[in-house]
């Protein structure tokens, strides 16, 4: 079942044309990844899914419900349903951890205090961070710092989980194991992700679709190995880092 | 050379009128939003932005009573007219010199921090956050801090108003050889009820206009900590324009 789809989507700021005519659905439990390189307006997709940028032409369909026109109210319920991971984390540094973790549920739920921090000590244990709850932003490293966001983002049990750039700047270590909580969070809350990364590794560590944007335009969506063995050069090229030209192989991105 | 410079002018009067075209509509929408105030939350503004803002306005507004009785106990004892100093300055102090004042100390102090603190959130994303996870920044930003300013300043300028007069009274005495009794019975002859409420109701306008101001500021933030910088310069500096042009038309209308 789709439960997300872009439909001729364009994105220009001030003039000047992000992306045009962009198609892309994304199915109910999926996880999606948007690949591309840096500036080719992957995070523009994700801020257009969650509404906080409106398309300049097309439609956004999420649930069932065309989204891109709706005023900041309408589009208050559908993003109940959603959580995303911003780049830098976007933790409120005034609050404390689990302060953080818990905002949506004071916001958004009825719940008690007591069920309050039941569920902050769940979401902080599937991340590996049991006991924080009193750490302020600060004192986390960036790793941390990303992994509460991730908590924070699932702690209404969303449907949708967006997740912008989530391994970026952190060590390949610490990239393995968000990777493994994207997933684990996938199989334990059959939530639809969309992931968007230029680490390759990544992509085809959690990816069950992979999508290419490339110049404005998504230029190739398929399946981890369909992607692996795409013909598209500029797809072979992003991949392994390289342009496989015959027998001899370039070194560096010149394409990109 | 001349077009040129008309150019200019109307440029900036252009950006002057979409400024103040965008706070009004900010005020508007806060005013929306003032269903959902979080008691809470408004309170813990009015602690932080008022109550600690009190040391600050009653030192800056002891040290104007004790000039202005100065000046004017020098002048009027050479006309013998010492026993009107307590009347005047009780006056000057409550029509304008104290929610002027405190006024522009509470730009520089609580516009500054209003606007530095969102500044920082917009720069980091933290409002964008507040946003994915359905929270209005309006009503969970901007509704505590001028709900906070609006009630906090007047309560302000009353212990404003009284140290004032205080101070007034230690120059008249100690300095100026006024007596006591002459003081404080020209405050009774020649001052009103109206010339402090007068003063409170002007004050309420100056804590509305600062946190507006602060917020929108904050609010429209770009381009990292310079950005933050710039933005909370042009709130104080706007905040204290606002605070003496509406001033003088309040006064108009208060005292006529």
């Amino acid at each position: 079942m789709i439960q997300i789809q872009l439909k001729h989507v364009d994105m220009a700021f001030h003039g000047r044309t992000i992306f045009q005519d962009i198609n892309l659905d994304i199915a109910k439990g999926e996880v999606m990844v948007i690949i591309g390189p840096s500036g080719s307006g992957k995070s523009t997709i994700l801020r257009l899914i969650i509404g906080l940028l409106k398309p300049t032409a097309g439609e956004i369909w999420v649930n069932g419900e065309e989204i891109s026109t709706y005023s900041e109210n309408k589009m208050n319920k559908i993003r109940q349903h959603m959580g995303m991971v911003f780049q830098y984390s976007a933790l409120f540094d005034s609050m404390s951890v689990g302060e953080n973790v818990a905002f949506g549920l004071r916001q958004h739920t009825d719940h008690t205090e007591e069920e309050i921090a039941r569920v902050v000590r769940r979401k902080l244990r599937m991340v590996g961070l049991t006991g924080q709850e009193n750490a302020m932003p600060n004192e986390l490293s960036g790793g941390q710092k990303k992994r509460v966001s991730l908590a924070r983002a699932i702690a209404l049990d969303p449907e949708i989980v967006l997740y912008d750039e989530p391994t970026a700047g952190l060590d390949p270590i610490m990239s393995n194991t968000i990777d493994r909580l994207i997933a684990s969070t996938r199989r334990r809350l059959g939530n639809t992700a969309i992931v968007v990364t230029h680490h390759m590794s990544s992509a085809f560590d959690i990816a069950d679709r992979i999508a290419m944007l490339y110049e404005g335009r998504i230029i190739e969506v398929g399946t981890v190995d369909e992607i692996r063995n795409s013909a598209n050069p500029i797809v072979q090229q992003f991949i392994y880092g390289r342009k496989k030209t015959g027998k001899v192989e370039e070194r560096g991105l010149e394409l990109l | 050379m001349l077009i040129a410079m008309l150019e200019a002018f109307g440029r900036r009067a252009l950006q002057l009128f979409e400024t103040t075209g965008q706070i009004v509509i900010l005020f508007v929408q806060t005013l929306q939003q003032i269903r959902r105030l979080n008691i809470r939350r408004t309170i813990l503004q009015m602690s932080h932005l008022g109550v600690d803002s009190l040391p600050i306005v009653l030192l800056t507004i002891l040290f104007t009573g004790m000039v202005l009785t100065l000046q004017t106990a020098h002048e009027f004892i050479k006309y013998g007219a010492q026993s009107s100093v307590g009347g005047v300055v009780a006056i000057a102090m409550g029509r304008e010199l104290s929610p002027v004042l405190s006024g522009v100390v509470i730009a520089g102090r609580v516009g500054a921090a209003i606007t530095a603190e969102i500044g920082s959130m917009k720069v980091t994303e933290q409002i964008d956050a507040l946003r994915v996870m359905a929270t209005d920044p309006i009503a969970y930003l901007v509704v505590p801090r001028l709900v906070a300013c609006v009630f906090m300043v007047p309560v302000l300028v009353v212990f404003a108003d009284a140290i004032g007069v205080v101070g007034g009274y230690l120059v008249a005495t100690l300095y100026a050889g006024i007596s006591s009794f002459s003081y404080l019975h020209s405050i009774s002859v020649f001052s009103e009820v109206n010339d402090v409420t007068g003063g409170l109701i002007k004050s309420m306008f100056f804590g509305g206009i600062v946190a507006i101001v602060g917020c929108y500021k904050g609010l429209t933030t770009a381009a990292g900590a310079e950005g933050v910088g710039r933005a909370t310069t042009e709130s104080v500096v706007l905040s204290i324009i606002l605070i003496f042009i509406s001033n003088y038309f309040l006064s108009l209308i208060l005292y006529r």
